[in-house]
């Protein structure tokens, strides 16, 4: 009995796993995390307080796309409610998530550090201040002089990033603890000037709360296309980067060994994702912690490579952000909880285990 | 290796001063294809900062040159494709795996955005059986011993496929037998044809496994050559001092340094 389990497990031992080398171009991820996310846009669209049949709203999508016209038998309302209401939320969520996996991602492999993430980092606060400045500020908040709301948040999360690297900066970078010090001192700071900010602002405020809370039922499809840009001209800096944060995961000196411009890549993917995660804060406000437990996932799942690692965070940082929304809308429906409460509720012990582990990993 | 192929390596005249201390100064050493040099000198005579020198880290005056043409002019990747360094103690996560590893070292050889060919793959494996780490290919870096660990860089170095290879102290913290796996690996490398310069510190290592040597004392050259006329009894009192003495291999014939204690130096002083 026991010479066959012992025979079993030396098998498996010896048996090689397919090397790594051979499953460099391994595509299966990416199509079960589009399958995902596919199910998670599908299942967040049909939910709600009024009830539209399944595949009458697949009817109805399909019936948008070019070249298709599909005979749908659903009231007008109905259309509003998908179009108007449900479809623009999903797409804001998974925007959201996407970016805020994304820069998530980008940051860790920048700062080396595990536990990077733009909330924990002050990013999302430095964002959530310049959106405020701009809020309470004369200038036009609304049509076409909503973009100045992104403008200040970009510039907040600039200001942020750079103050905490700077601040990190004075001891040793590996120093993961100083980092995430000066981010969470920083984060304390911004969100003073903040509620500051909204107990003197006049009658105007009311958008600062949705900046701090988070969430998405104010989504609409004008305040997406505004963060579009901004979120893919980040993506493509960082991706052009992958490479070289791969190389990065060594130290500095074997990076710059290797012939990587380790100055230049810094700066590109620091502010490539400043550009990303003051996006998602101008969309949604400080949603906490999708940065952290997105990546961390994706990592155990795919490994470290971020040409796969960065495309694959923002499909299933989309997929996780839909259905947190989706529960934060349902679970003490008809009232809403914000987004950003929930991700912080399921989060934050996250973020725990994961310091407790590197702790005793030596790592922090 | 003949005496009229030019050096690889040319080093002349260096200086290097950092922060008005003159760290390294009139340091000269040439290095052809083929050749296992050796940097020695107690801590201190600037072993580390003429490698850092070399691969452009520290600015310097002088010149360095690579088959006749000036390092300076060289950029980041153009250079990582002809000098390989492997560093004391590179730090690599512990969750990546050693083939990972190794394939890094393709990155100055490709594009931005390139893709590993198979024939990257088909450089990286051959990498890793020289270093001999093929059979770790698909352990994590945080599951290695010191020397297969040491061997692992190495398969990341040789996958740049560089013409020079330096190497700061690759057998720091290793028992003597994972100390003489490493360099035979480095021994190896340079008969295949590679020029490769080792900072090392145990002497009687470096005299064993080491075309010539170097040593360096206060940032200045004192010996350079043959090991048995760098490895004198003069120098060795002049750079190390009275608690060493020099035996001669009795295989080998090739120098062997060991620890003296009080002894030696009660019988120096009696018998000047």
């Amino acid at each position: 009995m026991l010479r066959t389990s012992t025979r079993a497990e030396v098998a498996a031992v010896s048996t090689p796993r397919t090397p790594w080398l051979v499953r460099v171009r391994h595509v299966s991820p990416f199509v079960l995390a589009t399958a995902a996310l596919v199910a998670a846009v599908l299942i967040g669209v049909t939910q709600g307080t009024t009830a539209i049949p399944l595949w009458t709203t697949v009817a109805m999508l399909l019936d948008r796309l070019p070249f298709v016209a599909l005979p749908v038998d659903a009231p007008e309302s109905w259309s509003r409610i998908l179009f108007d209401v449900r479809l623009p939320r999903v797409a804001a969520a998974g925007l959201v998530g996407a970016a805020l996996s994304y820069s998530g991602t980008a940051y860790q492999g920048v700062f080396r550090n595990p536990l990077a993430d733009p909330f924990l980092l002050g990013v999302a606060s430095g964002a959530g201040l310049g959106a405020s400045i701009a809020i309470v500020s004369p200038l036009p908040i609304d049509s076409y002089g909503f973009a100045w709301v992104p403008l200040f948040a970009f510039g907040g999360a600039c200001l942020a990033v750079t103050l905490v690297y700077a601040l990190s900066r004075t001891g040793n970078l590996a120093d993961n603890a100083t980092l995430l010090l000066a981010g969470i001192a920083l984060s304390a700071v911004a969100s003073a000037i903040t509620s500051f900010l909204l107990l003197t602002g006049g009658p105007n405020t009311y958008p600062i709360f949705s900046f701090l809370f988070g969430g998405f039922n104010t989504a609409s499809w004008p305040r997406l296309l505004v963060a579009l840009p901004y979120i893919a001209a980040g993506a493509v800096a960082v991706l052009v980067q992958a490479r070289a944060l791969n190389v990065l995961q060594l130290d500095e000196e074997q990076a710059a060994h290797l012939g990587v411009d380790v100055r230049r890549t810094r700066l590109l993917v620091l502010a490539g994702a400043s550009v990303i995660a003051a996006a998602a804060v101008a969309v949604a406000g400080i949603i906490g912690f999708v940065g952290l437990i997105v990546p961390h996932a994706v990592r155990m799942l795919v490994g470290n490579d971020y040409r796969r690692l960065l495309p694959l965070t923002a499909i299933l940082g989309a997929t996780f952000v839909i259905l947190v929304d989706l529960a934060a809308r349902r679970v003490l429906a008809p009232q809403e909880v914000p987004v950003g409460i929930v991700t912080q509720i399921l989060g934050a012990p996250f973020f725990l285990y994961l310091l407790r582990r590197g702790r005793s990993a030596g790592s922090l | 290796m003949t005496e009229l192929a030019p050096p690889l390596l040319e080093v002349h005249d260096l200086l290097v001063e950092m922060a008005g201390r003159v760290l390294l100064h009139d340091v000269s050493l040439s290095l052809h294809a083929g050749e296992l040099v050796g940097v020695i000198g107690p801590n201190g005579a600037g072993k580390t900062t003429l490698m850092r020198a070399i691969t452009g880290r520290v600015t310097h005056s002088g010149t360095i040159s690579l088959d006749g043409a000036p390092l300076e002019a060289m950029r980041g990747r153009e250079r990582a494709r002809s000098i390989a360094v492997v560093e004391q103690l590179p730090e690599a996560p512990p969750t990546m795996h050693v083939s990972e590893l190794a394939m890094l070292g393709r990155f100055p050889h490709l594009g931005l955005l390139g893709r590993e060919t198979s024939r990257d793959v088909a450089i990286t494996r051959d990498a890793m059986t020289r270093a001999g780490c093929l059979d770790l290919a698909e352990r994590l870096i945080g599951t290695l011993s010191g020397g297969e660990r040491r061997r692992a860089f190495i398969a990341r170095a040789l996958a740049q496929e560089p013409r020079l290879l330096l190497l700061d102290e690759p057998t720091a913290a290793l028992d003597a037998s994972a100390q003489g796996e490493v360099f035979e690996v480095i021994r190896t490398l340079a008969d295949d044809g590679a020029g490769v310069l080792v900072v090392v510190h145990d002497l009687s290592l470096a005299a064993a496994w080491c075309d010539r040597l170097l040593l360096l004392h206060e940032g200045g050259v004192v010996a350079s050559g043959a090991p048995r006329e760098v490895i004198t009894a003069e120098h060795l009192a002049l750079v190390y001092g009275p608690f060493v003495s020099l035996l001669s291999h009795p295989d080998t014939g090739k120098p062997l340094v060991v620890p003296s204690g009080l002894d030696a130096r009660v019988r120096v002083d009696a018998h000047p």
